[in-house]
């Protein structure tokens, strides 16, 4: 009840403070984009960090889980960057265009940019940020209300700038990889994404860093599909399990258009990725799934809004979320239905898999509906394995770990048929298979 | 396509302009003092002849509601409340309670009548011709702040079961009270509740002693009849092991311009093996067609199966108040305990319902099972909020929850706000929602039967609501469907 009264500053808030006075001249971008840093740094002074009385963080309370502010992450050396020689490889073999970021930075040399294909555009956030690239600073200042966006916006560093003309479709998936190398610290990055009309993209972000670091990551991607184009995005979380990772992927999807959204999480400490999607044309059709794969005190909480404006649209979600040990699973999704957009037809699936006595899953399904001819519908289900179908299996003569991998990965089979690319679809399978050969 | 004139009369009715229960009824009435100071309190006490612990128990909650702030994360959206722009004790003038149902004012009387409420009981003892098998209902009557009359008393006592004004209650069956009193609802629970706990007027108690089954359903039927006043009744209703009661409720309230304010709290305990039903049927004043007047309805209702097996049942039917704010939940406590909730909520013209329940599980194997329907009309807002949680503790909870909402003309909301924890393994719990509005396919279905499109239509209707329905007792059922049919003309076609 006390929500807007203003708490003494923790000592990650105070962290935050001290950073952004120190590193406000020297992060990238002209007056521009300072002022757009401070208004947003000073969204996050006046809220703080978000806490469980604020409703979008019920379940993921940052004062508590954020117990220090790490220091903003130096520019990558030769050694850091030698780390990142193999970095993406959870994919194998899986034939992409990557661009490697180390640290936060964009490290070109690295980087496959060959033989870019007529009509794409690859450049480094720093760049724009400093050129004052019109586009870019018309994209940021769009104001959040959200506090890691805000955050975000504060303290960007680097990240990628794509472009895909209009009516240029991606053989090649183009895939962001991220790797934290240097001492462990804070990184914001933040990318931007334009798929022109009637293009074709598939977009994959993964984060890794060795065990045992404690980064604090609060990445963000502006999505921008237009007219008739189709987006596939996966997203891979696979840091250090003491990590701390907070990604929002802010996403406007134009009419007649497909975009496919996954995220795949076996990593981090404390895991939220956030969706904030909104439907600017009609007859739209949107998937999201996702699967988490959790144990020990892991903590992953997925968020998602989709906000329905325009007529026809077709969602649909389908989230899973298997919880060894003493893990956490947090689902909040929010499906909005605008007054003028009719003939709506979203469809909203989470599903927890509790494996142990101290699992906890909280779900949060919302539906926020202002017109009448629609269809939605939303269901969650929470529980534990179906013991006749253990026992089936196991009188089959499969030992209890080899059944209950099987059931679980039947379960998260159903999410991940959600990706169009074959490719990426057998890779995270044989992750979730790697996942489940090392539980003990 | 001309509407049959059978629909258009229930249109009418339901609509609300329409609200038939409208009417003032002129009598003198005995008020404190407008506005709430620790005067107030003491006055209130003070009419009532309450012990002195109770005295204190009130003093204590007004002055934490002073340190607390009205909530505002419900979906609805109302002026601010000018708690001292309120009367909080309104009683009808009439020296010392009634000893009879004829010394209470006839203007209450006709009151009760015109609602449908049966106060005079010989003539229902004695009454015409009884269809066979039609069951009695005890009924307590609360008008304003006081309860004017209680029928049945007589026929109750011979089972031992007690049913009375809260009020009386305290000063006959002190320890009782003391012992339940804000046990299940802490005073400070939330901003209503505690500011309920300091202001409670009236309100039902009722206790049912082991092993006895409530010969009749019981009843209390509340009627806000002064101007500015607010009305705060508080029921408490302790099932004793192996006992099992069923409770009705009923509201209404006259029409006019300002917003009245109805904080009520109820308080259910259920021991070893005991059950207890509880039914709503709300229709207190919705406010005009533009939103003007109307009841603000902040009540919280909570229901506790303290004892091993036993089991509390919530069956609503919200159609009136300009604002609902009410969650009835059930803490599961005994293991093997059970709780349900059913409910239907509508709302029309300018209402806004943010409803749903609670289901904490903490005993073992306890199960629990919620059936909402939400009907939005008009430009109404109606939210289903509820929160289904099991302990760490709780092995074996296992839940099933159904909202589903039904949408009528494209200005209304119906909003879905779930919360599902689940802390133990063990758990298995099921939520469904949906969202829509009248199948094109089943009504064409109805249509290709012979049944004309309104006819479809309230079949449709009816089905929807048909689950929530068939838990209301007889008695609620007829009244609830007469509430509930309303003709869906102009969703279609």
């Amino acid at each position: 009840m006390n929500a807007e009264l203003r708490q003494v500053k923790t000592a990650a808030e105070q962290g935050l403070a001290d950073a952004f006075a120190a590193a406000r001249g020297s992060l990238p971008g002209a007056a521009a984009v300072a002022a757009l840093r401070e208004a947003a740094f000073g969204r996050f002074v006046a809220k703080g960090l978000p806490h469980r009385r604020v409703e979008e963080w019920k379940y993921t309370d940052l004062r508590a889980l954020m117990r220090e502010a790490k220091p903003i992450a130096a520019p990558p050396g030769v050694p850091e960057k030698a780390q990142a020689k193999d970095a993406g490889g959870m994919l194998g073999s899986l034939e992409a265009r990557r661009l490697i970021f180390v640290d936060g930075a964009f490290v070109a040399e690295m980087s496959d940019l060959t033989a870019l294909e007529p009509g794409l555009t690859i450049g480094s956030m720093a760049d724009a940020l400093a050129a004052g690239e019109p586009l870019v600073l018309e994209q940021l200042s769009r104001p959040a209300d959200d506090m890691a966006l805000a955050l975000n916006t504060a303290f960007m560093g680097d990240g990628a700038v794509i472009a895909v003309r209009e009516g240029v479709a991606l053989a090649r998936p183009i895939h962001l990889v991220f790797l934290h190398a240097g001492k462990p610290a804070a990184i914001y990055p933040r990318s931007m994404v334009d798929v022109g009309r009637a293009s074709r993209l598939a977009l994959i972000e993964s984060h890794e860093s060795a065990d045992g670091r404690d980064d604090q990551v609060n990445a963000a991607i502006d999505l921008v599909v237009a007219d008739d184009a189709h987006v596939d995005y996966v997203k891979i979380g696979a840091e250090s399990s003491k990590a701390l990772h907070i990604a929002s992927l802010t996403a406007l999807i134009g009419a007649n258009a497909r975009f496919n959204a996954f995220v795949f999480t076996t990593g981090g400490a404390v895991t939220r990725n956030q969706f904030f999607i909104r439907c600017g044309g009609d007859n739209s059709t949107i998937r999201l799934g996702g699967v988490s794969l959790l144990k020990g005190r892991q903590h992953a909480d997925t968020t998602v809004v989709l906000d329905h404006a325009t007529v026809g649209c077709q969602s649909r979600e389908v989230f899973k979320a298997v919880l060894d040990g003493a893990s956490r699973g947090v689902f909040q999704g929010r499906i909005i239905v605008q007054p003028k957009a009719q003939k709506t037809d979203a469809r909203m699936m989470s599903q927890a898999l509790l494996m142990s006595e101290d699992a906890e899953a909280d779900n949060k399904p919302e539906l926020e509906i202002y017109a009448d001819d629609v269809q939605c519908g939303h269901g969650a289900t929470a529980g534990a394995l179906d013991e006749n179908l253990k026992f089936y299996l196991m009188a089959r003569g499969l030992p209890e770990r080899d059944a209950e991998a099987l059931l679980i990965q039947a379960f998260i089979g159903e999410a991940v048929e959600g990706i169009e690319h074959a490719g990426l679809r057998d890779a995270l399978m044989d992750e979730a298979v790697r996942w489940l050969g090392a539980r003990v | 396509m001309p509407a049959v004139q059978e629909t258009v009369e229930q249109v009418r009715r339901i609509d609300v302009d329409q609200y038939k229960y409208g009417f003032v009824t002129d009598v003198e009435s005995d008020k404190a003092p407008k506005g709430l100071s620790e005067d107030t309190v003491r006055f209130i006490s003070a009419k009532k002849e309450e012990p002195d612990w109770v005295l204190a128990w009130r003093l204590d909650a007004y002055k934490r509601w002073l340190t607390m702030r009205e909530p505002t994360w419900a979906r609805v959206d109302y002026p601010k409340i000018d708690y001292q722009d309120i009367y909080y004790y309104s009683a009808p003038k009439k020296g010392t309670g009634p000893k009879s149902l004829d010394e209470i004012d006839p203007a209450i009387l006709e009151t009760y009548k015109k609602l449908g409420i049966p106060l005079r009981e010989q003539e229902l003892l004695a009454g015409v011709v009884r269809p066979e098998g039609e069951r009695r209902v005890a009924v307590d009557a609360v008008f304003d702040s006081v309860s004017v009359a209680t029928t049945f008393q007589e026929e109750l006592k011979k089972a031992g079961v007690i049913f009375m004004p809260i009020s009386q209650a305290l000063k006959e069956h002190p320890d009782l009270v003391k012992q339940y009193l804000g046990t299940v609802v802490p005073v400070t629970d939330n901003f209503f509740a505690t500011l309920n706990s300091a202001v409670f007027t009236d309100g039902s108690f009722v206790y049912v002693p082991p092993g006895v089954r409530c010969p009749m359903e019981l009843s209390t039927y509340f009627r806000i009849n002064e101007k500015n006043t607010g009305q705060f009744e508080r029921t408490l209703i302790i099932a004793d092991k192996g006992s099992y009661v069923s409770y009705l409720e009923g509201c209404t309230a006259p029409m006019r311009d300002e917003n009245q304010l109805h904080a009520a709290v109820v308080e259910l305990v259920a021991l070893e093996d005991a059950e207890i039903k509880y039914s709503t049927v709300q229709n207190w004043y919705p406010g005009d067609a533009n939103g003007k007047g109307g009841i603000f309805n902040f009540v919280t209702k909570r229901g506790d199966c303290r004892g091993a097996r036993s089991k509390i049942s919530w069956t609503q039917v919200e159609t009136g108040s300009a604002i609902t704010w009410k969650y009835p939940s059930c803490i599961l406590r005994g293991d093997d305990s059970r709780g349900e909730f059913y409910s239907i909520a509508i709302s029309n013209g300018r209402q806004q319902v943010d409803s749903g329940t609670k289901m904490t599980h903490l005993g073992k194997n306890t199960t629990s099972r919620i059936i909402s329907k939400g009907v939005a009309a008009g430009r109404s807002n109606n939210t289903y909020r509820g929160l289904v949680t099991a302990h760490r503790k709780a092995s074996k909870a296992r839940n099933f929850t159904q909202c589903d909402s039904l949408l009528i003309g494209d200005k209304a909301g119906a909003h879905t706000v779930p919360y599902i924890e689940a802390k133990n393994s063990s758990t298995v719990f099921e939520h469904e929602a949906t969202t829509s509005k009248i199948s094109e396919e089943m009504l064409f279905y109805c249509q290709q039967r012979g049944l004309s499109q309104e006819e479809a239509v309230a079949l449709v209707v009816n089905g929807f609501v048909k689950d929530v329905l068939q838990q209301l007792p007889m008695e609620f059922a007829v009244e609830a469907q007469k509430l509930i049919s309303i003709s869906l003309e102009g969703s279609v076609g």
